[in-house]
């Protein structure tokens, strides 16, 4: 389970792009984070796993508070939580193998990652996620001469790899054609049932955060105005979630998208 | 309505006239008051081109008749290149990681930006004289010297190829947990390694050329070998130097070129 009590987030002296907010998520929910370009929703993501330092508030996942951890305990708690992002992120010029074992470096020694000498059950777990998203041909192929959709399989593998206790995804589909992005959707939510894992996608297609979400989380300005299931999302909600530029209600705005 | 113009000129330089005018008028000045004034000695200048005569006579045709002090000569050359540019490239990777805002704390930051400045700031020749004073003449003394002009140029490059990274990557492998060694290998290195390899080639290649200048200040290979005969006034043998010089040079940049080509 993961509880986000009162975070806030602050760059530099603007005004805040976090404020107090509040966010629970537990089960094999696939939960939708929508809202417009600043609305603070990649921001949200990344101070959860503490890509980004949020200024003040927890975050706790199942007991760990991640706001309070420093240095090796970060290192090890971050294993906890699978991350996936829109550009993919993938290490371009290594095989997709060595892409999806790079989700264990938390795990296995320095000496081992860089002589790629990977744990035997690493290796069977790997192919075994592969095979499930078919994938699993394409494990001596380097991570460049794959297509979008094959890459952002890589992606999520590579995040499961981890054994997360919570999947984040940040606009995992932003960079995807509607059908590919529809099949990783799909994918996202069968695994978050699958696995029994809890899953947060911030996303701009409503469609289909309506049509893939067990819920839906609603930000503007950093702040949570709407959270409910995907079908009391009708036009009244979906206006003031995409009403005003942010702008108007910002004076600064930050380095958030 | 108005008529459209039909006219247009790019604005000037320097907006203002009496600013340009002037700026023109201070260098027209100033380049006739130094022709005026600078102690040229047209006597000396034919004295000169008379003994250019002279040295050129002597030089021809050029004499072949030491090859295997021509050969010795180079193959010290290009042992001082290749240890230089392994060496080199060896504390470049370091140094270029301290030397990258993006990845180094600030205080590593500046001391690394430091090193990579004072390496870059002499000309090899000086660093040749130094390491001449405080190793002795021989080659030892100028791979010592590319090294650090390796160091200056390599490191340099490599670390603004590091701050140029997809930062996407690091951020992933911070994600999963990875600490800061396996970091920089998946993250990092894969992205800079065709820079890497560019740089070192190119640099083999510049070490080789450096490598008879540095010579000719005591510091071993073929520069030693010209500074020699050009001191026994051996102008054919030097001639024929100075042309293997330039054929082994041509060679090696064609050759760099192309496998920098390659894997670019």
């Amino acid at each position: 389970m993961l509880t986000i009590t009162k975070l806030t987030k602050r760059y530099g002296s603007g005004d805040p792009v976090l404020k107090e907010l509040d966010l629970r998520v537990e089960g094999d929910q696939l939960t939708s984070v929508i809202g417009s370009s600043g609305a603070g929703k990649s921001t949200l993501l990344r101070c959860i796993n503490r890509l980004v330092e949020p200024t003040s508030g927890t975050v706790d996942l199942n007991g760990t508070d991640f706001t309070k951890l420093k240095g090796r305990e970060l290192r090890t708690a971050r294993r906890r939580i699978g991350m996936v992002f829109q550009s993919f992120n993938l290490i371009d010029r290594l095989t997709v193998m060595e892409n999806v074992q790079s989700g264990r470096l938390g795990y296995i020694s320095t000496w081992a990652a860089l002589t790629r000498r990977y744990p035997r059950e690493d290796i069977r777990h790997a192919y075994e996620l592969m095979e499930r998203v078919g994938i699993a041909h394409y494990a001596n192929k380097r991570a460049d001469e794959l297509s979008g959709g094959e890459r952002q399989r890589v992606g999520v593998v590579r995040a499961l790899m981890q054994r997360p206790e919570i999947l984040l995804a940040d606009e995992p589909t932003a960079s995807l054609d509607p059908k590919t992005s529809e099949q990783i959707m799909t994918l996202l939510r069968d695994l978050a049932s699958e696995l029994k894992l809890p899953v947060i996608i911030n996303i701009h297609n409503v469609t289909e955060a309506k049509e893939f979400s067990d819920r839906i989380v609603g930000m503007r300005y950093g702040r949570i105005i709407f959270d409910n299931q995907p079908a009391a999302l009708g036009k009244a909600e979906m206006d003031e979630i995409y009403a005003g530029v942010p702008a108007e209600d910002r004076a600064q705005v930050g380095a958030a998208a | 309505m108005s008529t459209v113009r039909d006219t247009w000129k790019k604005p000037p330089f320097i907006a203002n006239p009496v600013l340009r005018y002037g700026l023109y008028a201070a260098v027209a000045t100033y380049v006739v008051v130094t022709l005026a004034t600078l102690p040229i000695d047209w006597d000396r200048v034919s004295d000169g081109l008379t003994r250019a005569q002279r040295i050129f006579n002597g030089a021809f045709p050029p004499s072949f008749e030491r090859t295997g002090l021509l050969i010795d000569g180079f193959m010290e050359s290009l042992k001082i290149a290749i240890l230089a540019t392994v060496g080199g490239i060896l504390l470049s990777v370091p140094l270029a990681f301290m030397a990258a805002g993006n990845i180094a704390a600030k205080p590593i930051y500046l001391l690394g930006r430091g090193i990579i400045i004072v390496a870059r700031s002499f000309h090899p020749v000086i660093v040749a004289i130094i390491f001449v004073k405080a190793v002795g003449f021989g080659p030892f003394a100028g791979a010592l010297t590319l090294v650090v002009y390796s160091v200056g140029f390599v490191a340099k490059l490599l670390a603004e190829r590091i701050e140029e990274i997809d930062f996407g990557q690091v951020e992933a492998m911070r994600s999963a947990g990875a600490g800061f060694i396996a970091t920089l290998a998946y993250a990092v290195m894969p992205q800079i390694m065709p820079r890497l390899v560019g740089l070192g080639i190119y640099q083999l290649d510049s070490n080789l050329r450096a490598s008879a200048v540095v010579g000719i200040v005591g510091a071993g290979g073929i520069g030693a070998t010209l500074a020699n005969a050009f001191g026994r006034y051996d102008y054919d043998f030097a001639l024929a130097i100075t042309m293997v010089i330039v054929g082994v040079i041509l060679l090696s940049e064609a050759a760099s070129g192309f496998i920098r080509k390659r894997i670019a």
